[in-house]
């Protein structure tokens, strides 16, 4: 099995945007120093994850509200409490608003060597509609320095499907993105989450959603778009140059082992999913009191494994290695879905090939019933 | 002997006849009032929720009459609907005498009659009781002349009381006390035990339910069933008293249980004479009539896998349901099945949910037919209740359906909506009567089709509930018959098609495409929908592809929640029948017979 993947979720963002159901506090920065004595506790009591990990991926909620020093600190506690790799990589998301000489220097002199800039969009009217609160032009700016500064691997975070974005203004976006040369782009469709302003708003009516047609549309097109501008499409939402793929996010998608630190962070080893607590003063104070801070936990049986094995596969272009899949399951998955398998590659959703069973870009789009075959 | 009464009440549907048992119940005080509830003898989930009685049940009621002596008195609650009319037929062959309920309201109404008739025909003792006295809008006199007019009976001898109010109830009892004879018969003659239903019990095996006519049974004796001479050795009898009580025997006369550990469920047929292996009677008792079911439908495991299970749910289903029948059927399309046979619209479904809620199968239920008389070139008749078995068109030279005659009350303002929707449905020879001011009883001769074709829910919404609608079966006749099939991407699903009336073939054939566009789900290929007669396709629609499924992220914790989600989808696909590669919902096959919702 590949090496363990750590994360580390900041809950803090400067201000919440309007689509979003992640964990995170806002305005209530005074209390990071309190969450950073938490996550070295946390750090402690995880002293039995001793592997050495080849990933850290710190994540939020916006890690770059933390000072240059906060962060800087708090790398070299997870370098001291585990063992992480000389070669590991390891990745900090940033809002472009934050991005100083400073912080890209801080970030430097850590080990970071990858960044994930929160972009979602150029178009300075679709930004203000999200809530995010940086411009685009601000954002190609802190891609540039960051690049300047010595950062060659850095992935842009895009999103389509908002309304008011039609397909003229999510072409530009995309080809501004391009143009910064990222080395890698995650491309989402906006999903309306329950509990969001969004959420409220669309139920109302009082914003329009695209539907199922358009989605799909923006869909492929941003496959064929940046398929020609040289990206590979790896994942449902994920682009990369050759070679420039997340390892990180793969751990997810492969079941391989990882710990996740930081109040609703999840974690994964031998079979058992648990969760952290979604709130920074329940993460704290069981922390404090020197327990782990652990909400709830599942244990996955075979059949819900060969579920996600199935839904996750479906999703990245690699497909599903049928020998991988063969031996823990038992069976013979091409066999025993033959008719299924058969009537779908001659539709084009997947292909058999080298001993993988793959989909087609159109295979991607319907990964979820894919996995219901 | 002479201490046993056995009784059922009998009227048509609605008229109160559980809510007088629940009266006569908690005068017997066998219940504590704090574990009563209303019509307490509907006990299954699915006569509470519908508020109606589908089985007959009986309660053994101890009774202290007026001649200071102590009587037990078995009552039996029939169900009121046609649907359920084999229910009550079987049940008076238990009995001495009826209580022949009549709502003060109402009046005298279809299954009345139709139960008057089988009390006739059993001999009965027929006590004529007005219910629902305290409602405003009741008419005693008018009902007491019907009682004459109409059911030809003797009024002087009627009752009157309300259920609901509990008034009436004691002079009931005595009634019943005075005027049912009590059984006949030999308690130390050989015995001989008609088994009128059965239960099957996962821990006991079948409880048989049996009226004893002569003899005595008691645990330890060695029974035999005639029918098949399968002999068993009896575990336990008793009488009902809501629950099951057990007693030392039961003899001549009683009405009650035995258990004798039968797991063979084809041993038991309701009908049937239950004997002593070592003292048989000499003839075995009458039995009912066989039951004659008027639509039919296929029933198919929507898993081929669960064909065996659905086989053995389906006998211990039909011990409980007498007026169940089937054999076995197979479908291109769907597969090992069975073809059965209801009672009516109601039953078929009431048969559905029930196997899926008592036996936890999931089923698909083709199109329900009538049954059709067609005679060939070649001089023969045949009957076909299965669109499958439709003779070859050239070689028909008559088709003929079944015509109901359908009775329907309601408020007079719904008269005009109600004669148009008959006449849709090729209703003729109406007849009107005003039995109250206000009241319009309308009748109308309507092919037996047609009423299964989506008229009941019609009916319903427009006369927002206020209507009653009940049918009798009166005669074949001639029709312009053809068969509609149904091809789900150009494939022939048997199960969807329909013999339909020539005139009629074209909109129903749209109707069955447009409904069907609405129950399949999008799926991952396009299906096409075709409805075709002889060959020519009439009616086509498409469903388009969705294209995309999946939602953007998927890290961490969404894994746990998306996997959750689509472990749900997957058991709600278990739940849908793979027809080449489409999966058809359980709803897509029923939907085929409703018209536009309007
Ligand atoms: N006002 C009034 N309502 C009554 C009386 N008896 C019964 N009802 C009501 O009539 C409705 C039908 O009563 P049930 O006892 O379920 O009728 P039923 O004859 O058993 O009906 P089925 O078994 O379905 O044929 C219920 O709403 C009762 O409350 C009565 O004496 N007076
Ligand atoms: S910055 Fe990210 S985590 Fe914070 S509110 Fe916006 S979307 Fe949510
Ligand atoms: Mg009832």
């Amino acid at each position: 099995m590949s090496q363990p993947g750590l994360y580390i979720h900041i809950p803090f963002c400067k201000s919440k945007c309007r689509y979003c159901a992640f964990y995170s506090v806002t305005g209530c920065l005074s209390r990071t120093e309190e969450f950073l004595a938490a996550l070295r506790q946390e750090m402690a009591l995880s002293s039995d994850w001793t592997a050495a990990f080849d990933t850290l991926y710190i994540g939020g909620g916006t890690p770059s509200v933390l000072s240059p020093a906060q962060l800087t600190r708090m790398i070299a506690d997870a370098r001291r409490s585990f063992s992480i790799e000389g070669e590991a990589e390891i990745t900090v998301e940033a809002n472009p608003a934050d991005i100083t000489t400073d912080l890209l220097k801080g970030l430097l002199q850590s080990g970071v060597n990858r960044i994930s800039m929160g972009v979602q969009s150029f178009n300075d009217a679709l930004l203000r509609f999200l809530g995010r609160r940086h411009r685009g032009m601000q954002a190609e700016e802190s891609v540039r320095l960051a690049q300047k500064r010595g950062f060659d691997n850095i992935s842009l975070d895009l999103i389509y499907g908002i309304p008011g974005q039609n397909r003229k203004v999510w072409e530009d976006t995309l080809r501004r993105a391009v143009s910064l040369h990222p080395s890698h782009l995650s491309c989402y469709q906006l999903t309306v989450e329950k509990g969001t302003p969004l959420h409220q708003e669309a139920a109302q009516g009082r914003v329009l959603l695209p539907d199922e047609n358009s989605q799909a549309e923006f869909f492929f097109f941003t496959s064929e778009f940046l398929q020609k501008e040289g990206y590979l499409h790896y994942e449902v939402s994920n682009f990369a140059l050759p070679g420039h793929e997340s390892r990180h996010n793969r751990k997810y998608w492969d079941h391989t082992c990882y710990l996740g630190l930081g109040p609703s962070a999840h974690s994964f080893r031998a079979h058992q999913r648990h969760w952290n607590i979604s709130s920074v003063d329940g993460y704290s104070n069981a922390l404090t009191t020197g327990h782990l801070p652990v909400e709830g936990k599942e244990t996955l049986n075979q059949e819900n494994l060969r579920m996600e094995s199935l839904f996750l596969g479906f999703r990245t272009r690699a497909g599903i290695c049928l020998q991988d899949y063969n031996l823990r399951f038992g069976g013979d998955l091409l066999k025993e879905k033959k008719g299924a398998i058969d009537h779908l590659v001659r539709g084009g959703f997947l292909e058999i090939k080298d001993g993988f069973l793959k989909p087609a870009i159109k295979g991607m789009a319907i990964a979820d019933s894919l996995a219901l075959l | 002997m002479d201490k046993i009464r056995n009784f059922s009440i009998i009227a048509h549907i609605d008229h109160g006849k559980s809510t007088l048992a629940d009266r006569l119940i908690q005068f017997a005080g066998i219940v504590e009032d704090r574990n009563f509830q209303d019509q307490i003898l509907d006990n299954m989930d699915i006569e509470r929720e519908r508020g109606i009685t589908i089985k007959s049940q009986v309660v053994s009621l101890p009774y202290s009459a007026k001649d200071k002596k102590d009587y037990t008195l078995n009552l039996i609650d029939t169900p009121g609907h046609v649907d359920f009319s084999y229910e009550v037929s079987r049940s008076l062959a238990s009995c001495e005498g009826v209580l022949l309920l009549i709502d003060a309201a109402q009046g005298v109404q279809a299954q009345t009659l139709a139960n008057l008739y089988l009390a006739m025909e059993h001999n009965l003792e027929i006590i004529p009781v007005i219910n629902k006295i305290d409602l405003p809008s009741a008419d005693v006199d008018r009902v007491i002349e019907q009682i004459e007019s109409e059911l030809g009976l003797d009024a002087t001898d009627h009752l009157k009381c309300s259920a609901k109010m509990g008034i009436g109830i004691e002079e009931i009892l005595e009634a019943v006390v005075t005027r049912v004879p009590p059984p006949e018969g030999d308690p130390d003659a050989p015995l001989a035990a008609l088994i009128f239903d059965a239960k099957y019990d996962s821990f006991r095996g079948t409880v048989i339910h049996c009226r004893v006519f002569n003899g005595t049974v008691k645990s330890g004796d060695t029974i035999r069933f005639v029918y098949n001479n399968s002999s068993y050795r009896v575990e336990e009898v008793g009488h009902f008293l809501l629950q099951r009580e057990k007693r030392d025997r039961l003899s001549a006369g009683d009405v009650g249980y035995i258990i004798a550990g039968v797991k063979t469920v084809s041993d038991v047929r309701t009908g049937d004479t239950i004997t002593l292996e070592n003292r048989p009677c000499a003839k075995p008792l009458p039995g009912f009539k066989e039951v004659k079911p008027v639509v039919f439908a296929s029933i198919y495991p929507i898993a081929a896998d669960d064909y065996s299970d659905l086989s053995d749910s389906l006998d211990k289903f039909k011990l409980n349901d007498a007026s169940f029948v089937y054999e076995k059927d197979s479908s291109a399309a769907l597969g090992q099945g069975f073809r059965c046979g209801f009672l009516g619209l109601l039953h078929l479904d009431i048969v559905q949910e029930r196997l899926e809620r008592e036996f936890d199968l999931s089923i698909i239920i083709s199109v329900p037919s009538v049954r059709y008389r067609f005679t060939l070139k070649d001089g023969t008749t045949l009957f076909v209740d299965n669109p499958a078995h439709y003779p070859d068109q050239m070689s028909i030279l008559k088709g003929e359906e079944p015509y109901i005659r359908a009775a329907m009350m309601l408020p007079e303002r719904y008269m005009g909506a109600v004669m148009k929707l008959c006449m849709e449905k090729r209703g003729v020879n109406s007849t009107l009567n005003y039995p109250t001011p206000g009241r319009a009883e309308l009748t109308y001769e309507m092919p037996l089709a047609e009423v299964i074709f989506d008229f009941y829910d019609r009916f319903k919404s427009i006369t927002q509930g206020y209507g009653s609608f009940d049918y009798d079966i009166i005669d074949y006749r001639e029709s312009s018959l053809v068969l509609l099939d149904i091809l789900v991407n150009g494939e022939k699903v048997d199960a969807l098609s329909q013999i339909v009336h020539r005139e009629r073939a074209r909109t129903r054939g749209l109707q069955a495409c447009e409904r069907l566009k609405e129950e399949i789900p999008k799926q991952m290929f396009k299906i096409a929908i075709q409805g075709a007669i002889g060959g020519e396709i009439i009616s086509r629609t498409t469903i388009t592809a969705f294209r995309k499924d999946v939602i953007a992220k998927c890290y961490g914790g969404d894994i746990s929640r998306k996997r959750k989600l689509l472990e749900k989808q997957k058991k709600g696909k278990k739940r849908m029948k793979m027809i080449g590669n489409v999966s058809i919902p359980q709803s897509a096959f029923l939907s085929v017979l409703k018209s536009d919702a309007e």
